[in-house]
């Protein structure tokens, strides 16, 4: 039989040495007695370990974090299952992956119960200010870990509080954070600390953030396990809390509505009166703009962001349309800013026309799609919301009153022309409307769909031939 | 310290509650060993739980509860007669920094009622997270509530101070928002959250130099809506969650169930606030992040939008589409795992993996973390098939709980 005592401090280090040296010489768990803190003698005298490394030991990274959380674990079992592990581990590599085995089971859940006392205790330790006069501000706490991790949960205090001096005093351990260095000494008895101000303006926070409209003690409890609340100020109230508050609802249903403050009315009055409103009547581009803004001639506003109007030249001649804002033009507010904008910016420049010179728009002026996870979607919009946004599209038109306006792709078409025929047979050709004349192409977001190579570049060299067309037409 | 700071502090935490957030999660890797003081390491920390069994994360308060506007569900409106108090920008600075070295929180979530302007609120508001972080050196979380009116350049510097910025969609729909909410206007909710994720963006977006941008809003933005102040049905409200996290990148949607406050407007009478509705949604919201789920399947379980209060949504979908079980867990595609009621996110990942080492059979599922009772009808594995029982009409009775027994008049 091998005996191996585990220091309190540092047990990891040394059951990794030991369990080393043992599962290299093959020695099997049922002969190994863990033993963590005493260092009494045990039934039997003890074997030394074994002299010299035995075998190479291989261990997944995944292991080595595992038992660094699991021997931290009060249950004196677990040095011993994590040596099982250790020996298993040489002829399964992949044991670690298999959550049904149940040694990798009840690993896992020492290694959880650790975890989540190390959380525990960063959420629910609580310092009191000492008295002092040096340059640093000093702190000290009495907190009660159901497991050995005071050590290895140290660095976080440093981390966190590192320009003041703390102190967190445990039954087992303390943790001793002085000028910037961390030391430990043993446990101690619950040291007397002196009354802290700030516990007081801290239950009345916690008194005061509590809504008594809903309790919800299960998933208090839940969270924070009556264990913990010995060393915790503000659960002293927890009991008068509960006991007011049923009859402070009921004091709020029973109240009747009281009068409202004299001045209220005024303060709203003001404000709602400088809110935007829409235009009573539209005379200029900028009415419509504003007016547009508030537009809520169909449901497309209710779940895109904004709408998106038309920019460009006030007196422009040449007006090109698109079907409406995709997800950045609906985010930016401004129309063909995105993946399409820059198709159509490069067929502009391709055929020698000023983006600044034109006036850009879309047929429908809000985004209408429908949501995947964290993506949008674009979806055509039907003939109704086309109908709907003519309105504005044909103020644009009116007001701007281009020579030529262009199209891009069919629902542009149908806006301009009233007409939903084929985009194949309509491409490239002039179409007579009482507004004007209207060149039709493809839209940019059609060219950048196409699967074929080939049959993009063509697309974009069609959209080129049109918009020089265009050009040509309004230089005449 | 003075007792008028512990009157304040009852006021504007009293009037804060009523934001659901209390997340410290998700941030950056900060901490104080080269000065200042504080550290975020990503999780989130709850250093308390209050009887309403929410979590204290953060120092949650009003910089003030004087508001101007007039909305009908706030215990803050112009209207009510509610105590007003207002804290000063040290009396925020130093509350969140001795409460922090007492390690009673994470940091501030700071929020305001609208005061001369949304403008200069905001610009209050951003004094204090600078000054926490700028003179202090405070290295915590800060979660600033965004006033959607304030200027586009207010909200640009608010995300340069603070960890999450949030802005309140306030009810599920924009109706609903413009009868109850009159000074609100639900355009410019959406594109002051439009500009956060763009300003998001842009920041993790490394420009040609080379030169990293600064960082802004790390642990990204959140929302909240009001359950139950309106006739929404939990289809319309599932909707639009799923339309604002596929627009704006929200970290999170929080639904508050509309509870009784003090000084309560003729407009909304006061109801028992919807708590398990409230729980229904959020766990139908975890659907929809995590498993897979659209929001119109979720709500298509019932008829009527409303979802089963007396069974959780995944369990509801699964009733409601019986011909897709039981499945089998040895053989199942990981989207099929995760409809099985039972199978949490860690069991099905426990279960990809286990099952190429074993084939899975009923312990092993019980040893993986697997909640058999719920998932036996709708699942098959060796020694187990559920025969009928999948198919069973009584089965939504064995999990729904059982009706209140009528007393006797």
């Amino acid at each position: 039989m091998h005996r191996v005592v585990l220091p309190e401090t540092g047990t990891m280090d040394v059951w990794r040495d030991a369990a080393r040296r043992l599962a290299s010489h093959d020695v099997p768990p049922s002969e190994i007695e863990w033993v963590v803190g005493e260092a009494d003698q045990g039934l039997f005298d003890a074997q030394p370990l074994p002299a010299g490394e035995g075998r190479a030991l291989k261990v997944p990274r995944a292991f080595l974090d595992l038992a660094d959380r699991a021997i931290l674990h009060r249950d004196p079992a677990s040095p011993g299952l994590l040596y099982q592990a250790l020996m298993r581990l040489q002829d399964q590599p992949h044991l670690l992956a298999d959550e049904a085995d149940p040694l990798v089971r009840k690993l896992e859940v020492l290694r959880k119960s650790v975890r989540r006392d190390i959380h525990k205790m960063r959420a629910f330790v609580r310092f009191r200010e000492l008295p002092g006069d040096g340059l640093r501000r000093r702190f000290a706490a009495w907190f009660e870990p159901e497991h050995r991790i005071v050590e290895a949960n140290a660095g976080f205090f440093c981390r966190r509080f590192a320009d003041m001096d703390w102190a967190i005093h445990t039954p087992d351990l303390s943790a001793l954070w002085q000028d910037g260095a961390l030391s430990f000494a043993p446990g101690a008895p619950r040291p007397d600390l002196p009354d802290d101000a700030a516990e007081a303006l801290w239950a009345t926070y916690f008194a005061n953030i509590f809504n008594p409209a809903r309790i919800k003690l299960d998933s208090m409890r839940q969270h924070m396990p009556r264990k913990y609340w010995k060393n915790m100020p503000e659960t002293a109230q927890i009991p008068a809390m509960l006991a007011g508050a049923e009859a402070r609802v009921d004091g709020m249903r029973a109240a009747a509505a009281t009068v409202a403050p004299t001045r209220a009315a005024a303060i709203t009055d003001g404000y709602r009166a400088a809110m935007p409103q829409a235009p009573q009547v539209i005379e200029t581009l900028d009415d419509a703009r504003a007016g547009c803004q508030l537009c809520t001639r169909c449901d497309l506003c209710r779940n895109a962001t904004q709408a998106v109007f038309g920019e460009g030249l006030p007196d422009a001649r040449l007006m090109i349309v698109g079907e409406q804002p995709g997800d950045q033009e609906d985010l930016a507010g401004r129309p063909f800013v995105g993946r399409a904008g820059q198709v159509l910016d490069g067929a502009m420049q391709a055929a020698g026309i000023d983006r600044g010179r034109t006036w850009i728009t879309n047929a429908v002026k809000h985004f209408k799609f429908t949501p995947r996870g964290k993506r949008r979607l674009h979806q055509t919009p039907n003939g109704d919301e086309v109908q709907a946004c003519k309105w504005w599209l044909g103020l644009e038109r009116g007001f701007v009153q281009p020579q030529l306006t262009v199209a891009l792709g069919g629902t542009a078409a149908l806006a301009l022309t009233g007409r939903k025929d084929a985009m194949i047979r309509r491409r490239g050709r002039m179409e007579e409307t009482a507004e004007g004349p209207v060149l039709i192409s493809w839209h940019p977001s059609y060219i950048l769909r196409l699967p074929d190579a080939g049959a993009a570049k063509a697309a974009r060299a069609e959209l080129i031939e049109d918009l020089r067309l265009a050009r040509s037409v309004v230089a005449g | 310290m003075k007792p008028d700071l512990a009157r304040k502090l009852a006021i504007l935490s009293d009037a804060a509650k009523y934001d659901a957030s209390c997340a410290s999660s998700g941030t950056e890797r900060r901490d104080s060993r080269k000065g200042g003081l504080g550290s975020t390491e990503g999780s989130g920390i709850c250093h308390a739980y209050t009887p309403d069994g929410r979590c204290i994360s953060l120092l949650k308060i009003l910089m003030t509860n004087f508001c101007i506007f007039d909305c009908a569900y706030c215990v803050n409106r112009v209207s009510s007669n509610v105590e007003r108090a207002r804290f000063s920008v040290e009396e925020v600075v130093s509350l969140t920094l001795e409460f922090y070295r007492r390690n009673y929180i994470e940091g501030l979530f700071l929020s305001s009622g609208i005061i001369r302007s949304p403008d200069h609120t905001m610009a209050d508001m951003v004094r204090i997270a600078k000054t926490l972080r700028e003179e202090h050196g405070f290295k915590g979380y800060i979660h600033l509530k965004t006033i959607p009116d304030a200027s586009p350049e207010l909200i640009d510097e608010a995300g340069l101070y603070a960890d999450r910025l949030s802005i309140n969609i306030e009810l599920p729909q924009d109706e609903s928002i413009r009868a109850l909410a009159p000074e609100k206007r639900p355009e410019t909710i959406r594109t002051a959250m439009a500009r956060v994720r763009g300003a998001r963006e842009a920041s993790r977006e490394t420009s040609h130099t080379g030169k990293r941008p600064a960082r802004f809003a790390p642990a990204g933005q959140s929302t909240q809506m009001i359950v139950g102040a309106d006739g929404a049905s939990d289809a319309t409200i599932l909707n639009t969650s799923a339309r604002l996290y596929a627009s704006y990148g929200l970290k999170r949607v929080y639904y508050s169930a509309f509870s009784p406050i003090p000084d309560s407007s003729a407009m909304l009478p006061l109801v028992k606030p919807p708590l398990i509705r409230e729980h229904r949604l959020y766990q139908a919201d975890w659907l929809m992040r995590f498993y897979g789920f659209e929001a119109e399947e979720i709500a298509s379980a019932t008829p009527d939008g409303m979802l089963d209060l007396g069974v959780d949504p995944k369990l509801g979908w699964a009733l409601a589409h019986r011909e897709d079980f039981p499945v089998d867990v040895n053989r199942a595609s990981r989207e099929q795992l995760l409809r099985v009621p039972g199978f949490g996110t860690k069991t099905v990942d426990r279960i990809l993996s286990a099952r190429r080492h074993r084939t899975l059979e009923w312990d092993d599922l019980v040893r993986i973390g697997a909640s058999m009772t719920k998932a036996r009808p709708f699942v098959s594995l060796p020694g187990w098939s559920p025969g009928g029982l999948t198919d069973a009409d009584n089965l939504r009775a064995r999990f729904a709980p059982p009706p209140q027994q009528l007393s006797l008049f």
